[in-house]
């Protein structure tokens, strides 16, 4: 409500990160823009590269495949997702909680991880493909590219689409859906026609969020494409592949990128625009008790679908417990610690970076997304208002671009940042940020604005009120948020594969680096500890969250 | 410590929206004062220009001789009690009561002491290491009020504190209040849309609508004396009755449609013969009577039985409809349809011009 133009600490915050936004996004985004337009051979001004991708159907067709898989996967999550999220808040589930964790626990692992295990699995040489062949002479299909892509992201997003709709659901007043069937609207139509139309916001939201995570996502197809390329691939390719690396293409192909999520994110804010409006239970849905046979099919469904999605994950944790032979690519009879022995004799140090890195990336983005939200929250001026949107555009650029934008901008000195851990900490606040700082926002709306003036009433500073008054309220909601960013950040694959190098290998860049030399027992040890530290996470969040809500 | 708030000329504008376009009051030294209005009126408004949370656009706001215009909230020594309380979630009872000693570096001796004084004054001592979530309604609005005086502030500013309450503990609460301010004497600006409320705590009342103040009285002169039809109407239940000013050789007085005479000593000198007014006659003031007896026709259509009261809705022989409060008889209560005739208290009735803006009685 105070408009006046005072000069306060609050304008030194607001410039400062007004500043850092400037150098570590704007500056190497528009460094990334220049190398696209710039041919690297005469170094002139040229669209050769736009032309080169658009023309040449190998790697228009690319993208074309991104879109393709992209769409499916987010088709196939609504359809599995939202009838999931409705079955769990309208009946009774048993081992609702269970049920509940094991749905997140789904979603929590790096998505190439999923991909190497559905290999183990279902691939050319994978223990069910064996076994289905040799007991019933059944040859499985072929699990490498599209197929495959599709298996993993939706087994690996639906939790996303379910988290979005439950939420929505637990804004249903129970009175709707009584009204409903008190004219005579039941059923499977109430749900056509009452519910979902209730939660259409958030299944659009779901969407959106579905839709960019596949589309960007790289470490699925690289592992179980084969021949299906996408292109966030195709960028990796360009910029540290083995043969024939182009950053001025690479850095086209990002433009481009970066330029269609853009156009996807504004259709999608215009559509949910249109869509949107506010509700607020007074009376939550009362859950019910469903026939016999209903009930069975339910908990068949519910159940089955956690057991398919998080079978990959028990099957690494497993083999992990194997023995293998001594290079480390052979699974041999026996079980024993012996990976994890050879894991801490030669991997002790990613455990290290991973608390390190991901850590203090983590400080970073609490302490940011607090400062930001009471920006945008409390005190909405012009400054603070661009703030707002630099603060969201990194949800339209996948990782991989903004890690080659990175190095494109701080591979000289004076800011020679490449090959350190703090150009990977940068890489992973850019990431993260947008998904913390809006659920702090949320937060501090919350917070009726009479507590602070309270505060200010009874004498206390501008300063004083915001640590001793507005931290302390926000901090419950803004500690469970971090632990979601940190699970979020130890099993992030694109940008870091990208910066690392050999002194800042994190447990999931472990992972990716075991499966590439195909030291499978290791790889599977590596990311059991993996699966561990993100269960320790979600029990830690369970413990602090009151409301036991979770959001990525 | 005591304070007298001046406000001259405030001017409260959001853009181009003027909220409060031109207000000046003087509230007095001790005095419980009191916006009342509808919704919308500009009333928080102004208490919020008063505690520094709203700008001020126009004029000057001053505590005694200090202008306190562009003093920061935290300065101008307010206790303010919130509508929604605004009470400090994460800290316990006694610690939300000792925030505002705190802030003022009293050592520490002090502080526990001045916090254990308002506690006990509030009734609230034995739930002080709890969290305010485990509090009912009317004790988180007793550790808002222990907060708000614990500074021993030179204003206690009050918004709408008892609308969050159910109706019996909003009476209770308000004789608390009462008693508290009669007590520290403290100045004290209290907003509410409630007029009973209003009536029930304040020495003087503003009413307000659309940002201007419409008269400032006490309790008693707004219900008997309302300086405007505005006011009539919002301070308790009035009829409101289209009328003639007569006058005759014994003086002037009020023709009432059916061409009853009601003759009144204390109309003003500018009311002529023959003009159109606007008269007030509170439910209370009609008097039943006869047939035989002189006084308006009317016509019983329906009646309630309230204990203390009868009320009965009546339709006058002119055609408009009028509610008639009176003590309940032991006799039988008038059936519908009765004929009746009404008689006028005339020395309670007010007469307005006929645009309500003033009032035509001394």
């Amino acid at each position: 409500m105070k408009t006046k133009k005072k000069f306060d600490m609050w304008w030194g915050v607001s410039i400062a990160i007004l500043l850092l936004y400037g150098l570590f996004m704007l500056y190497p985004l528009f460094k990334m823009l220049i190398q696209s337009v710039f041919d690297n051979e005469t170094g002139e001004f040229s669209l050769r590269y736009f032309q080169q991708f658009f023309s040449d159907s190998y790697y228009f067709s690319t993208l074309f495949n991104s879109f393709k898989v992209s769409i499916c996967a987010t088709g196939l999550t609504l359809l599995l997702g939202v009838p999931l999220a409705y079955i769990y808040n309208l009946y009774e589930i048993k081992g609702r909680n269970f049920l509940q964790v094991m749905i997140i626990l789904c979603s929590m692992s790096a998505p190439f991880i999923g991909a190497y295990s559905w290999i183990l699995l279902l691939g050319r040489a994978g223990v069910i493909t064996k076994f289905v062949k040799s007991a019933f002479g059944i040859t499985m299909p072929n699990i490498y590219g599209f197929n495959g892509i599709l298996l993993v992201l939706s087994t690996k997003l639906f939790p996303l689409v379910f988290l979005y709709v439950s939420g929505a659901l637990k804004n249903v007043d129970n009175s709707l859906l009584e009204a409903s069937s008190n004219m005579g609207c039941q059923g499977i139509k109430r749900f056509f026609k009452v519910v979902i139309p209730l939660c259409m916001p958030s299944i659009m939201a779901a969407g959106l969020m579905v839709f960019m995570r596949s589309l960007a996502d790289f470490g699925t197809p690289l592992m179980i494409g084969e021949g299906y390329r996408t292109f966030p691939v195709e960028i990796y390719k360009q910029y540290v592949g083995e043969t024939g690396t182009n950053h001025n293409f690479a850095a086209a192909i990002s433009v481009v990128a970066i330029l269609i999520t853009a156009i996807i994110f504004l259709i999608q804010k215009y559509a949910s625009n249109r869509f949107s409006f506010t509700m607020n239970a007074l009376h939550p849905i009362e859950r019910k008790k469903p026939g016999k046979a209903a009930s069975v099919l339910m908990h068949l469904y519910c159940y089955g679908m956690v057991a398919v999605s998080i079978m990959p994950q028990v099957y690494l944790i497993y083999c992990s417990f194997r023995n293998t032979s001594k290079t480390g690519n052979m699974f041999k009879e026996g079980y024993s610690l012996m990976n994890y022995q050879q894991v801490f004799e030669t991997m002790g140090d990613s455990i290290y970076n991973t608390i390190r890195i991901c850590g203090g990336a983590l400080i970073v983005i609490v302490v940011m997304a607090i400062l930001i939200s009471y920006l945008v929250v409390r005190r909405r001026n012009l400054i603070n208002g661009i703030i707002d949107t630099l603060s969201m555009v990194p949800y339209i650029i996948p990782g991989s671009v903004v890690a080659i934008a990175l190095v494109m901008g701080f591979s000289r000195a004076p800011l020679a940042l490449t090959g350190t851990a703090w150009i990977m900490v940068i890489a992973m606040c850019i990431r993260r940020m947008p998904y913390t700082i809006r659920s702090s926002v949320a937060i501090l709306q919350q917070i009726p604005i009479t507590v602070e003036e309270a505060s200010a009433s009874l004498g206390a500073s501008k300063f004083k009120t915001f640590y001793k008054v507005t931290v302390p309220m926000m901090f419950n909601g803004v500690i469970s948020g971090a632990i979601m960013s940190w699970v979020t950040l130890i099993t992030e694959l694109s940008s870091s594969i990208i910066l690392y190098s050999s002194k800042t290998i994190t447990l999931n860049l472990g992972v990716y680096i075991m499966v590439s030399r195909g030291t499978d027992g290791k790889a599977c040890a590596v990311s059991t500890i993996l699966t561990l530290f993100t269960v320790l996470s979600l029990v830690l969040f369970m413990k602090v969250s009151k409301n036991k809500e979770i959001a990525l | 410590m005591n304070v007298e708030i001046k406000i001259s000329h405030a001017l409260k504008k959001y853009g181009d929206n003027v909220i409060i376009p031109d207000l000046t009051v003087d509230i007095r030294k001790g005095e419980f004062f009191t916006l009342l209005g509808p919704s919308g009126c500009g009333k928080t408004t102004l208490l919020r220009m008063i505690a520094g949370f709203n700008t001020i656009e126009g004029g000057d706001f001053y505590f005694n001789d200090k202008r306190i215009n562009d003093l920061d909230p935290a300065k101008r020594n307010i206790g303010m009690v919130f509508q929604n309380y605004a009470i400090f979630p994460h800290l316990t009872v006694k610690k939300n009561v000792a925030f505002g000693l705190q802030n003022r570096k009293l050592p520490k001796d002090q502080i526990e002491e001045r916090t254990e004084k308002f506690l006990s004054m509030m009734k609230i001592q034995e739930y002080k290491d709890r969290l305010p979530e485990r509090l009912s309604g009317g004790q988180q609005q007793r550790v808002a009020l222990a907060r708000a005086l614990a500074i021993e502030p030179d204003v206690l500013l009050m918004d709408e504190p008892l609308s969050n309450l159910d109706a019996k503990l909003r009476v209770e609460m308000r004789e608390v209040i009462k008693e508290i301010q009669n007590s520290l004497g403290i100045t004290t600006v209290y907003v509410t849309h409630d007029q009973e409320e209003a009536m029930a705590v304040s020495d003087r009342i503003a009413v307000m609508n659309q940002g201007v103040i419409q008269q400032i009285d006490t309790p008693k002169a707004l219900y008997q004396r309302p300086g405007n039809l505005f006011v009539a109407t919002f301070i308790g239940r009035t009829n409101v009755l289209d009328e003639e000013i007569y006058e005759d050789t014994r003086g002037k007085g009020v023709r009432f449609g059916n061409g009853f005479l009601l003759p009144m000593e204390n109309l003003m000198e500018e009311a002529r013969a023959g003009q159109k007014v606007k008269v007030s006659v509170r439910p209370e003031e009609f008097v039943i009577a006869g047939q035989e007896a002189e006084g308006v026709g009317a016509t019983v259509e329906y009646s309630t039985f309230l204990g203390l009261n009868t009320h009965y809705i009546v339709t006058l022989d002119t055609g408009e409809r009028v509610e008639i409060i009176q003590e309940s008889q032991i006799d039988d209560i008038l059936e519908k349809g009765s004929k009746i005739r009404l008689q006028v208290k005339n020395e309670k009735i007010n007469v307005f011009t006929e645009d309500g803006s003033r009032s035509l009685v001394r």
